[in-house]
């Protein structure tokens, strides 16, 4: 399936979970179902995306908060005083977070990043802004590795970062790592229009 | 942290969606300005960047950690328009590729940390510079005061949206005070880190400091004597 039609799909679909009602509990069940059809169509390992589910814990909490820190009337569950409608909008934010990271999580795994950026490029995203995402993707694992070898240098050294006493360390870090990847643009820049480069990208 | 699918009500995702593409429109205009035609290969590679730094963690203590934002360092760094670009994109791909911040809310992510902080940030670092005696020495405290303030300022935009179109049923002054003090945390740490960092990059590479540009301009060509080095 096209990468382009895979984003306008995701888009739908969670404009519809959003828009939703918390108390329709049976469409949920239903939205849930039709992921995990589509992750099994798609050949997707569960593991895979439950692993990297955990970009979703901070909002976790959040979730589990609401029900102590909302008003209105209260129900006891457990021996605790619990807001009911508290637990409702942790429901609702706990099911319509999860089914947006599993749905996001869906595209990421069935779709390359340069497949991406040519389906954003054929829903007409502006073509700067597609170029400069390409150079992004293209660039990301060089700069994390250059990171990666600045932390791997700071370690060599005996270099653990406890408290924010150790900040200075890691923040000449992170202004070596801009110059590096500035300096790293104007290179890539220049050996681009020395081939012929003209702000746009051959097919 | 990103706003996830669902927190915001469907009109309201729309609207933020709205106006963030506006404001995405309007920065990739103001960018020519200040990149050129390099701007592709070298506003992608910042958002590599910002994204790689992102993933730093700094440790607060206690076993906890947190990691920069990064828009207001990206908005002194490269400029204001360019900043919005690229933590924009940094946030378009954070959502596709990652599941960090949700699709429906990628607006309201962009609305908040990509235009509210570098603007913001910006702004407060740039009036600071203009106000403060023209020395490469001030430009890094500026920065830091406008990554500072940035923080508070995208938790009460943040805030604001979620008094229009929340889904969840908390008091609105619970929430605004817990937003603001927290995030009034956060910017302490934020622009602290800015502060070094800005520093740092002052200290290498003045030139690439793209908020420093009015100062070393105006800065004199001083040859010291041959004595006065040794």
């Amino acid at each position: 399936m096209p990468a382009h039609l895979k984003v306008l799909a995701l888009v739908g679909f969670m404009l519809v979970v959003v828009a939703t009602p918390r108390e329709w509990f049976a469409a949920y069940a239903f939205f849930l179902a039709a992921l995990v059809t589509v992750g099994a169509v798609g050949r997707v390992r569960p593991g895979w995306v439950l692993k990297r589910m955990l970009v979703e814990t901070p909002f976790v909490v959040f979730a589990v908060l609401m029900p102590f820190i909302s008003h209105g009337p209260r129900v006891e569950v457990l021996g605790l005083s619990l807001s009911e409608s508290g637990l409702l909008s942790a429901w609702g934010l706990l099911a319509k977070g999860t089914l947006g990271v599993i749905a996001g999580l869906l595209l990421a795994a069935t779709t390359t990043p340069q497949e991406l950026v040519h389906g954003l490029e054929r829903l007409r995203l502006p073509q700067q802004l597609v170029q400069i995402m390409a150079f992004m993707v293209r660039y990301l694992e060089v700069v994390t590795d250059e990171m990666r070898r600045m932390a791997v240098a700071r370690a060599s050294r005996g270099f653990v970062a406890r408290n924010p006493l150790h900040w200075p360390v890691l923040a000449r870090s992170v202004g070596a790592l801009f110059i590096r990847s500035f300096e790293r643009g104007e290179r890539v820049h220049l050996a681009m229009v020395s081939r012929g480069y003209t702000g746009r990208m051959p097919r | 942290m990103h706003v996830p699918d669902g927190f915001l009500d469907a009109p309201t995702s729309i609207a933020t969606g709205a106006v963030a593409v506006v404001a995405v429109g309007v920065a990739l205009r103001g960018a020519r300005r200040e990149l050129d035609d390099k701007t592709a290969p070298l506003a992608g590679l910042v958002a590599a960047f910002v994204f790689a730094t992102q993933m730093l963690n700094f440790p607060v203590g206690a076993g906890t950690s947190g990691h920069l934002m990064g828009g207001a360092l990206a908005a002194v760094l490269v400029g204001p328009w360019t900043g919005v670009l690229c933590v924009s994109v940094v946030l378009i791909v954070q959502s596709l590729l990652f599941a960090d911040g949700g699709i429906t809310a990628l607006g309201t992510n962009i609305l908040l940390m990509a235009v509210t902080t570098v603007v913001v940030g910006w702004f407060v670092s740039r009036v600071l510079i203009k106000l403060l005696p023209k020395r490469v020495g001030l430009v890094a405290p500026a920065a830091a005061i406008g990554a500072f303030v940035s923080v508070p300022a995208a938790a009460s935009v943040f805030t604001a949206l979620y008094a229009i179109g929340g889904t969840a049923d908390i008091s609105l002054t619970t929430l605004a005070t817990a937003m603001l003090g927290w995030h009034t945390l956060i910017g302490l740490g934020e622009g602290v880190i800015t502060f070094l960092a800005v520093g740092a990059i002052l200290s290498v590479r003045p030139d690439l400091v793209y908020a420093a540009r009015g100062v070393i301009a105006e800065r004199d060509l001083v040859i010291k004597a041959k004595e006065a080095v040794a």
